[in-house]
């Protein structure tokens, strides 16, 4: 059995985990910083890395209680080194390189997006549905299509292998998540704007509003800006009683008043909304399986917890779609481990002068 | 159309994402190390759009996409020892928070730093900047005024108006 100790400080959570064989978790501690950063609508950076450099140390030891296991029995260590905020990175980064040199251990680091890709061999953890043996679930088939969606990153990459990416296409401007964010901002839900989205969408018609879908026909890359601002114009349309447009041009927006928001139908505002980001991740992600012949697709990131777009991809893809639990899905660090587990296999290491890249890519 | 001119600053109305582009990149032409171009404007109104087309015309060759996650992105510029400095503050609200946020580095120091919802930290801005606030007109139409402040600001501007739209 090998053993990977996983760390993650890519952002706003600080987490630790440890996984056997790269597939089945022993441990997977998340030191949540959502409600620090609520007020900001979003991760602010310079208190984040300050907050990770004070969960780090409890969080790695409760890994380790947690799994059961002592140093020595670590085989390696994996820690991402991007991309993320630059302050937060280092915390992680550093700590690894620290523990790695006083025992003695093999550092790996790993790239975020890939990480996020490899929860999909997680074992989900208290899978009691199917009360099966890990033996039973199989690893993801090769090739592959993995859409990787979350507050920085929307990413359709086709994997051949382990290691092997091709990025077909990301965001020319807003992420997914982002556009989540910040129309939750828009509708006064509050952050992080995923969940509020889809629980403001629950008994909404998706219909009700014609919002546009970004396609860009003749690639695979995404544009969710200009449906953040439709979202917008419908909001301010609503903010100033339905008054010609003309006459709120210049309106500054800042948040829908309480007025505003009696009158906006905020249900079928996000249910609209909601259906048109999953209508356009569903269909380049369809495409993409199709031109490329893929045994299986991928979710991966915070907004493959979107419960719409799982049944979405489910029902029109026809290769088996696999996602990970949301807990799986969010930042974690036995994504991390499992990543780095597989690097491992290959003989991979970084050496002691591995750097923070927060720009970093799939490659 | 024909630009609204003045002798201190520049209304311009863009009929689409692509002109807005279009703008961007000819004024990215004329930047240098050290210059700061400061976006005022709401959501929606072409800020990314308009720093997208300042990257082009500085020749930086990668996507720029929105920095609002991770508030400042930077790209090498070729042939330059300086860096181009994309900077997001939407998720900043107080000048307090920014200058927490290391911030300042960028506004001072010795690359093309662009700012999207500068308003916000006006008080810890330098003096002398280009400032330009975007309006939205209509679905496809966006109102941009240029000013400037200081004298490198208002050559800019001259020979921008001098590229871009010919001479008066």
């Amino acid at each position: 059995m090998v053993l990977v100790l996983g760390l993650e400080t890519s952002c706003d959570e600080t987490a630790a985990a440890v996984v056997a064989d790269g597939r089945e978790i022993l441990s997977n501690v998340v030191a949540s910083q959502i409600e620090l950063h609520r007020r900001y609508g979003g991760v602010f950076p310079e208190i984040a890395s300050r907050q990770h450099i004070l969960d780090i140390v409890p969080v790695i030891e409760e890994a380790l209680a947690q799994a059961k296991v002592g140093w020595d029995s670590l085989d390696a260590l994996a820690v991402t080194a991007g991309p993320g905020l630059v302050g937060s990175l280092l915390v992680g980064v550093n700590v690894a390189k620290g523990i790695a040199w006083a025992r003695g251990l093999p550092l790996i680091g790993v790239n975020h997006l890939e990480a996020h890709l490899y929860a999909n061999w997680l074992i989900p953890p208290n899978d009691t549905r199917h009360a099966v043996q890990k033996e039973q679930i199989p690893p993801p088939q090769f090739p592959l299509i993995c859409l990787i969606v979350s507050g920085g990153h929307s990413d359709l990459v086709l994997m051949t292998g382990h290691g092997q990416y091709r990025v077909l296409g990301r965001t020319l401007d807003d992420a997914a998540g982002e556009a989540f964010d910040k129309v939750a901002r828009l509708l006064g839900l509050g952050y992080p704007g995923g969940p509020a989205i889809q629980a403001a969408a629950e008994n909404g018609n998706p219909c009700r509003f014609s919002l546009p879908r970004a396609m860009l026909e003749r690639g695979y890359d995404f544009s969710f800006s200009g449906l953040k601002t439709a979202v917008l114009r419908i909001v301010q349309r609503y903010a100033s009683g339905g008054k010609e447009r003309g006459q709120a041009r210049y309106r500054l927006f800042s948040s829908p008043t309480a007025s505003a928001q009696r009158q906006l139908p905020l249900a079928d505002l996000a249910a609209s909304f909601q259906a048109a980001v999953v209508d356009v991740l569903v269909k380049k992600t369809k495409r993409a399986a199709e031109e490329f012949q893929v045994k299986e697709v991928l979710l991966a990131g915070g907004v493959a917890s979107n419960k719409l777009l799982r049944q979405r991809m489910s029902a029109q893809i026809n290769v088996p779609v696999r996602y990970p639990p949301p807990i799986l899905c969010t930042d974690n660090a036995a994504m991390v481990a499992a990543a780095g587990y597989f690097k491992h296999m290959a003989g991979e290491r970084s050496s002691w002068d591995l750097d923070v890249r927060p720009g970093m890519a799939l490659k | 159309m024909a630009p609204i001119v003045t002798g201190r600053s520049l209304d311009f109305i863009s009929h689409s994402v692509a002109q807005t582009q279009r703008i961007g990149e000819r004024l990215g032409r004329l930047l240098q190390g050290g210059d700061l171009i400061c976006l005022e404007g709401e959501l929606g109104t072409g800020k990314t759009c308009l720093v997208q087309g300042i990257g082009r015309g500085l020749g930086i060759a990668s996507a720029i996409a929105s920095p609002t996650f991770i508030i400042a992105s930077e790209y090498p510029v070729p042939n330059h020892r300086y860096k181009f400095y994309h900077i997001d503050l939407y998720r900043i609200e107080t000048v307090a928070e920014a200058r927490a946020a290391g911030l300042e580095d960028y506004f001072y120091g010795d690359g093309i730093c662009v700012i999207e919802w500068a308003e916000r930290v006006r008080e810890l801005l330098p003096e002398e900047r280009l400032w330009i606030t975007l309006h939205y007109i209509g679905d496809t139409k966006r109102a941009l005024l240029f000013k400037p402040q200081g004298k490198r600001y208002e050559e800019l501007l001259q020979r921008f108006r001098a590229k871009a739209f010919g001479s008066q």
